[in-house]
């Protein structure tokens, strides 16, 4: 196995007025290339934090954070960020938002013309390129961030619950999309949520973190043929088992809580 | 249409009321001048071209002042909001003059550069430079932090971070500062044509004190009202609907 990011015994802590909180102590995991991770757990485990530390934003108090086998000494375009709220940028409409990153690398405006055009249409928004952001529906947006961030090609693509403020329909479509996206660009993906089901959906594995203090709890292989539904049974199936493990194995459970489970964890 | 004829009505109507107090002549003429009085000396001070010429030097001073004030106070904004030991150190100078009106400047201003429009020029840039610096601190700290985070991971030069990102991103501050800025500057200018012999409007308005002439007052006030509401309306509520609906924050 190739690794493209490697996070070894990271902790981190935060210090406030109110006393020390540990997000995370002693997390260890590896992405391989070509790779679609999910970092699962419920609020206050520390994977955005994970997250951050892997983007160059946050360093961790102990531990290591490489990409390639080189420390992550900050943020760089080799590692394309996708936010909840997208963070577009209103005052440019939805092609400049999508150029923004390859003119700051001083790209060639036919390669910069050529990617817009190539990433807009495959999330499906070339009709949309001279619109501005706050013309968009929230799905919409989150394909704009998309294809912004995949616009400068990066190495791995870090994601921090891109879909949770979507409706479900809208949601459900992007699974599809982005699953058929990544297929043809082989990105690695290091994708963070709270939805056990969306990480079923989209991963190759799956790591289940517990909070405070954020530890690696267990991790789940997904064997299941793309492109996957989020209602196949397979899907269901592993799903439950992970939000079983969640719950610290409760004795009963029913499906409809585990949905419930899924939908109010946040 | 319905809120132009609104207003249109209730300030018929309070002129109206004007004409109606002043013809009961409770208070003697010549200190509540009738409406009719004060056009006439309005009309009068077009004729002579003493308003126009006074119009000219106030909106000169403030002009000059009000850019100066623009051209170092956004930028320092932006480092204030970008920078903690700036914020520490000149931060707390800026929060302090804004405690102290701009016409406290006054006497300094006097004496450092005489019975000149340089001493005018300094009152109205320490009146309006505090505000715009603050209003652009303020905006710029409360951007949305997910901005910078994403162009930092785009590889966005810091140069390229302030130009293209900072202040694109804080076009609403900048123009809630730009407002206030002008505001005050406008204040800053006439507490300062008050107080010292200079032209200007302020000045008409202590020479009409002065020949114990109402109506002149009255006028000048009245001129200084018009100018407010033109450049609020025309250039600032322009500019500002403008940026509001590029950012999406007009509806609902």
């Amino acid at each position: 196995m190739i690794s493209k990011l490697s996070l070894q015994h990271i902790t981190r802590q935060y210090v406030s007025r109110t006393g020390t909180t540990v997000a995370l102590d002693d997390v260890s995991f590896e992405v391989a290339q070509g790779e679609f991770l999910m970092l699962v757990g419920p609020s206050g485990c520390g994977k955005s934090t994970l997250l951050a530390i892997a983007a160059g934003l946050d360093k961790p108090d102990g531990g290591t954070a490489e990409m390639n086998g080189k420390t992550i000494a900050g943020p760089g375009p080799d590692r394309g960020l996708v936010f909840q709220d997208g963070a577009l940028f209103p005052w440019l409409n939805v092609q400049r938002n999508v150029e923004f990153g390859m003119r700051q690398q001083g790209l060639s405006s036919q390669v910069i013309r050529e990617r817009s055009q190539r990433y807009l249409s495959l999330v499906n928004l070339s009709k949309f390129s001279g619109r501005y952001v706050h013309e968009l529906s929230g799905g919409m947006r989150q394909r704009v961030a998309i294809a912004r961030a995949l616009a400068m090609e990066p190495e791995v693509l870090l994601m921090d619950e891109p879909f949770s403020a979507l409706d479900a329909i809208t949601r459900e479509d992007l699974y599809v999309e982005l699953q058929l996206i990544l297929d043809r660009t082989g990105t690695t993906v290091l994708f963070v949520t709270h939805n056990v089901r969306e990480a079923v959906t989209l991963g190759d594995r799956v790591i289940l973190l517990s909070p405070r203090p954020g530890r690696i709890q267990s991790e789940f292989t997904v064997d299941i043929k793309r492109p996957r539904h989020i209602d196949d049974p397979d899907v269901a199936r592993l799903a439950q088992q992970i939000s079983f493990a969640m719950k610290g194995g409760a004795s009963y459970y029913n499906q409809e809580e585990v949905d419930d489970y899924d939908e109010n964890l946040s | 249409m319905m809120r132009i004829y609104r207003r249109l009505t209730f300030f018929i109507a309070l002129i109206g009321v004007w004409a109606w107090v002043a013809q009961l002549k409770v208070w003697d003429p010549t200190l509540f001048p009738s409406p009719m009085q004060v056009g006439q000396s309005l009309w009068g001070s077009i004729l002579d071209h003493s308003l126009l010429d006074a119009t000219a030097v106030s909106l000169r001073r403030v002009l000059l002042g009000y850019f100066i004030s623009m051209a170092i106070g956004v930028p320092l904004g932006i480092m204030l909001a970008r920078n903690a030991v700036l914020e520490d150190t000149i931060g707390a100078l800026v929060a302090g003059f804004q405690s102290l009106p701009s016409i406290c400047w006054l006497p300094l201003a006097l004496l450092w550069f005489g019975l000149n429009d340089s001493a005018i020029l300094f009152v109205v840039v320490m009146g309006s430079l505090v505000s715009i610096t603050v209003a652009v601190q303020d905006g710029v700290k409360n951007l949305p932090p997910g901005y910078v985070r994403v162009a930092r991971t785009m590889g966005v030069k810091p140069f390229a971070m302030v130009t293209q990102v900072l202040l694109p991103a804080s076009l609403p501050a900048i123009l809630t500062g730009a407002k206030l800025g002008w505001a005050y500057a406008w204040r800053a200018l006439m507490s300062g044509e008050l107080l010292f012999v200079s032209f200007g409007l302020g000045h008409s308005l202590m020479m009409g004190r002065e020949l114990a002439d109402m109506s002149q007052v009255m006028s000048v006030m009245a001129v200084i009202i018009a100018l407010g509401l033109l450049t609020d309306r025309a250039i600032f509520g322009v500019l500002e609907s403008r940026v509001r609906e590029r950012f999406g924050l007009n509806g609902a």
